[in-house]
C-alpha cells in the first residue's frame, strides 16, 4: 500500500497542468495564480506535500478537494452511495445470470441453450459497456420511458426512485462481466464433468441431473469464483465510463471530473481506494477459496 | 481508437434520437436547465469564474450593474452613476432597499468590501486583471460609493456587470463557495456535488418576484446525453448545445423550440508569431487564404456559425465583418508562399485541444494547408491540462486551435507573454487609446480599429464564432437566446399556456 501511494502520488503529480491555473482560466494574472497556489498549498516542496498527505490518509483525513473546497472523505462517502449499490446490483445480476446461462450451455454442449449462451457471451466480450449503457438509454429511457435516463435523485428521493436511477446502468454493467462469467461457467463445468469422479457418480446410479448439481458444480466453482475476484478491477473501471454514461454522481464520474481539473488530491485519494479494493476482494478471493475447496483448508 | 468510439457513439445516438418522441409534462413554476461543467465552487468571485457564474449569476447573485440579454451595461444594485470628465472617478448611487439573503442590509460599505476582497493581495478571482485599474473605494455614505481609477478604462463599468463581480456580504464571503447568500430573487437550497444545485424563490427579493417558484441547475457533461435528458422530460433548457449535429431534430420537432443564437465565442487558430514560419505576416495572411470558412463551418457544426475575420463575433455591439481581406484564394496564397520564401511549402506542429470542435476543425485545416503545399502534423493535447501547460504557458508549438469565449477581450494580442507571443506597437497604441476613451463613440471607434489592424496582420487565423444552440420546451418564455455573457439567467422565465 505505501508502495502504491509513492507510486500514485509521483505519477499524478508528473501528470502536465498545474491546478491553480485550470480553476483560474486563461486570464488570470501571475498574482492571483500565487493566491491559490499559496491557498491550496501548492507552493510546498512535493516531498513535504506527500508526508502530508499520507500523514493524513493514516490518520483517516484525505484532506480537502481543491475544486469543491470540500473534505475528500466527505465526497468520496458520498459518491460511495451510488458506487456501491450500483457494482453490487451488477455483480449480483452478472452472477444470478451467468451461473445457470453457463450450467445450461455445458450440461449440453452443442445444443440450442449452449448455442445461446455462446452468442450472448461472445456479445457481451464485444461490446463495450459505455455503449450498451447508449442503447438502453435510448430504448428505456427515450423511447418507453420506464427509467430515467440519467442522474441521480438521491436516496431522499425514496428507495424507489434511487433503485429505478441504477437499474439500467447496472444493467450496462452487468452483461460484460455475465458474458465473462458465463464463459467461465461453461468451461469449468464441462472439464469438470470429464473427470473420474463424475463417471463414478453416474456410475453409482445418479441421474445426469443430480450429478451434475451435487458432484459438479460445486467442484466447478473455484474457477468461477477467481474469476470473479479477478473482474474486480474491471467492475471498478467500468463503472467509470458507465457512471459517466448516465451521468451519475458516483466515485467514477468523481475520479474523471477530478483528473481533467486536475483536482489532484481527489485523484489519489480515489486511486489509492481503488487499490485497497482490489487487495481486499483478493484476499477475500482467498478466503472463499478455503471455504470451496477442503483440501486449501486442511493445508492451513 | 477512443475518437472513434466516441464519434460512433455520438453518430448512433444521434440518428436513433431523431426518431424519439417527446411528451410535454411539467411542473408549472419549477425549471430545469442543464450545462455541460459543474462549478467548483458557487461563488462567481473566487476562482472558476465560468461555471459558477452559469449557474448563480442574475439567478443568486447580483451587481452593481448587470450585462442584459442584448450585451449591454444596465442599472442594478446601483440606479445611477457619474463618471469625472477626466474618466478617473465614478460616483454610484446605490439602492436603499436591498438585503442580503441572510437577512443583512446591502450598502456601500458591503460594495467597497466586495471590491477590496476582489483587488486584494490573496485575491483567487480570476478576472482581477480587469478591475485592477481601482486604485481607491469609498464608500462615502450608504448610498454613495466613488471608485477612483489610477489610469482611464472606459471597459470597467463592463467588467462591473460580469459575473466576477457580483456583490457579496462579509460575513458569508468565505463560505460562499458552498452555501452562497446573494442579493438576487433565489437562493440556493441544496448542491448535490456531481448532479444538480437547486435553488427556491426568496420572498425578501428587492425587484420584481420572479415568475418560477423553483429552478434546478443540471450537470450533464455530454451533449447526447443533455439531449436525452431533455426528450425523457428531466430537464427543461438546453442553453447551449454543444453539439450541432443533434440540432436539428429539435428545430423539426414542435414540443421544443429551438433558437440559433449569437455567441461570444471565436474558434481561432492561434500561431506562434515569435518562431517561423509563423512570425512572417505573409506566411500568416497565406494561410488565412488557404482556408474556405463557410465549408468549414458546414463540416465542424452542420452549417452553424459565423465566419470571422478578426477577434470578435456578431454577439458583440462592436463586431464588424472583415471576413472579405482574405477570402478562400488558394492561388494567392501560393504566390504569397513564394514571397516570403517558402515556394515549396513547409511542416508544422499543430497543437489540438481535445474539444470536439478544434480536432474537427484541424483535421478540415490540414486538407485546406495541403492544398498549398504546406502540411500540418496534427498533434492531440490533453485539455485542459496538458494544453494549458504545454501551448499556454510554454508556448511550445507552431499552430493551435481553441475557442475564445471572454466578451471585450481582443486585448489578449497586447498582452505580453500570452501564447501567440506577438508584438505590435499600433496595436498596443490602439489598446491604449481605447483604455482612455472618453465616450461610447470613441470606444466603438477604437474598438473597430483594432480589429481592422489584427484581421490585416493576422497573429491566429480566425475561422467562425461559435453559434449558442439553445433548445427548450415549447411554452417557456424568456429564456436568453444570445450569449453576450455565459450564464442562465431564469429571472425573466416563465410558462406560458
Amino acid at each position: 500500500m505505501l508502495l502504491a501511494s509513492l507510486v500514485i502520488f509521483l505519477l499524478i503529480e508528473a501528470a502536465p497542468g498545474d491546478p491553480a491555473e485550470i480553476m483560474l482560466g486563461t486570464s488570470a494574472q501571475p498574482d492571483t495564480l500565487a493566491a491559490l497556489r499559496a491557498e491550496l498549498g501548492l507552493d510546498r516542496p512535493l516531498m513535504v506535500r506527500y508526508a502530508h498527505w499520507l500523514g493524513g490518509v493514516m490518520t483517516g483525513d484525505l484532506g480537502q478537494s481543491y475544486t469543491y473546497g470540500v473534505a475528500v472523505t466527505e465526497l468520496i462517502a458520498q459518491r460511495f452511495t451510488v458506487t456501491l449499490p450500483l457494482t453490487l446490483m451488477a455483480t449480483m445480476l452478472a452472477v444470478t445470470v451467468s451461473l445457470p446461462l453457463g450450467v445450461m450451455a455445458a450440461a449440453r454442449p452443442g445444443k440450442a441453450g449452449d448455442g445461446l449462451a455462446t452468442v450472448f457471451s461472445q456479445i457481451g466480450i464485444a461490446v463495450p459497456n459505455f455503449w450498451i449503457g447508449l442503447l438502453l438509454i435510448l430504448g428505456f429511457a427515450v423511447k418507453v420511458r420506464w427509467f430515467p435516463p440519467g442522474g441521480f435523485p438521491g436516496l431522499e428521493a425514496g428507495f424507489g426512485a434511487a433503485l429505478g436511477a441504477l437499474v439500467l446502468p447496472s444493467i450496462a454493467l452487468a452483461i460484460p462481466q455475465a458474458a465473462v462469467l458465463t464463459r467461465v461457467t461453461r468451461a469449468a463445468v464441462i472439464e469438470v464433468t470429464n473427470e473420474d469422479f463424475v463417471r463414478t457418480a453416474r456410475a453409482k446410479g445418479l441421474s445426469r441431473r443430480r450429478a451434475l448439481w451435487r458432484h459438479t458444480v460445486p467442484n466447478a466453482l473455484l474457477p468461477v469464483v477467481t474469476m470473479l475476484g479477478l473482474q474486480i478491477p474491471f467492475l471498478i473501471s467500468g463503472a467509470v465510463l458507465v457512471e459517466n454514461v448516465f451521468s451519475l454522481p458516483g466515485i467514477g464520474t468523481l475520479a474523471y471530473q477530478a483528473l481533467s481539473q486536475r483536482d489532484l488530491i481527489v485523484v489519489q485519494n480515489v486511486v489509492l481506494l481503488f487499490v485497497a479494493i482490489v487487495l481486499v476482494v483478493n484476499a477475500g478471493t482467498d478466503a472463499l477459496y478455503a471455504r470451496l475447496d477442503p483440501r486449501l483448508r486442511g493445508r492451513r | 481508437m477512443t475518437k472513434h468510439i466516441a464519434f460512433f457513439k455520438g453518430t448512433c445516438l444521434a440518428v436513433l434520437l431523431a426518431g424519439a418522441a417527446p411528451v410535454l409534462a411539467q411542473e408549472v413554476n419549477a425549471v430545469t436547465f442543464v450545462q455541460a461543467v459543474e462549478p467548483q465552487g458557487l461563488d462567481p468571485t473566487v476562482s472558476s469564474p465560468v461555471a459558477a457564474g452559469q449557474v448563480t449569476w442574475q439567478n443568486v447573485f447580483e451587481g452593481l450593474v448587470a450585462i442584459n440579454r442584448e450585451g449591454r451595461v444596465v442599472p442594478q444594485l446601483a440606479t445611477a452613476w457619474t463618471i469625472s470628465d477626466d474618466g478617473l472617478i465614478y460616483t454610484f448611487t446605490l439602492r436603499d432597499d436591498v438585503t442580503f439573503q441572510n437577512g443583512v442590509p446591502f450598502d456601500a460599505s458591503t460594495a467597497k468590501f466586495t471590491l477590496e476582497r476582489i483587488l486584494g493581495e490573496d485575491s483567487t478571482n480570476g478576472q482581477k486583471a480587469n478591475y485592477t485599474a481601482i486604485s481607491k473605494v469609498e464608500a462615502v455614505d450608504a448610498i454613495t460609493l466613488v471608485l477612483t481609477l489610477s489610469s482611464r478604462n472606459s471597459d470597467l463599468l463592463y467588467w462591473l456587470g460580469y459575473p466576477a463581480a457580483v456583490m457579496v456580504e462579509p460575513s458569508s464571503a468565505d463560505t460562499n463557495n458552498t452555501a452562497p447568500v446573494g442579493t438576487g430573487p433565489f437562493k440556493v437550497e441544496e448542491w448535490r456535488k456531481g448532479d444538480r444545485v437547486i435553488m427556491s424563490a426568496w420572498d425578501g427579493y428587492w425587484g420584481e418576484a420572479p415568475a418560477l417558484e423553483s429552478v434546478t441547475a443540471r450537470f450533464i457533461k455530454d451533449p447526447q446525453a443533455q439531449a436525452a435528458a431533455l426528450q425523457a422530460g428531466q430537464v427543461d433548457i438546453i442553453g447551449n448545445l454543444d453539439a450541432p449535429e443533434l440540432f436539428d431534430q429539435f428545430t423539426r420537432n414542435p414540443a421544443y423550440d429551438a433558437v440559433v443564437g449569437a455567441g461570444e465565442m471565436e474558434i481561432v487558430a492561434g500561431m506562434n508569431n515569435a518562431k517561423p514560419p509563423f512570425d512572417d505576416p505573409r506566411v500568416r495572411q497565406a494561410m488565412m487564404l488557404a482556408v474556405d470558412r463557410p465549408s468549414l463551418i458546414a463540416a465542424v457544426s452542420s452549417g452553424y456559425g459565423t465566419a470571422i475575420g478578426s477577434h470578435f463575433s456578431p454577439a458583440s455591439p462592436f463586431y464588424e465583418d472583415l471576413t472579405e481581406l482574405f477570402p478562400y484564394d488558394p492561388e494567392r496564397a501560393k504566390a504569397l508562399l513564394v514571397e516570403a520564401g517558402y515556394p515549396d511549402g513547409f511542416s508544422f506542429e499543430f497543437k489540438v485541444p481535445t474539444r470536439t470542435y478544434a480536432q474537427r476543425s484541424a483535421e478540415i485545416l490540414q486538407a485546406f494547408f495541403s492544398q498549398i503545399g504546406v502540411s500540418a502534423d496534427i498533434q492531440s493535447s490533453d485539455f485542459p491540462a496538458t494544453w494549458i501547460q504545454d501551448v499556454f504557458k510554454d508556448t511550445n508549438y507552431d499552430m493551435t486551435i481553441v475557442g475564445h469565449a471572454e466578451p471585450l477581450d481582443i486585448g489578449i494580442y497586447a498582452r505580453d507573454n500570452y501564447y501567440f507571443n506577438y508584438d505590435n506597437a499600433a496595436f498596443r497604441s490602439e489598446m491604449e487609446k481605447i483604455a482612455a476613451a472618453t465616450s461610447e463613440t470613441e470606444r466603438e471607434t477604437g474598438y473597430r480599429k483594432a480589429q481592422e489592424i489584427l484581421a490585416e496582420d493576422l497573429p491566429a487565423l480566425f475561422l467562425f464564432s461559435y453559434p449558442k444552440l439553445g433548445v427548450w420546451k415549447a411554452g417557456l418564455e424568456g429564456v436568453w437566446e444570445n450569449g453576450p455573457v455565459p450564464a442562465n439567467d431564469m429571472t425573466d422565465v416563465h410558462w406560458v399556456e
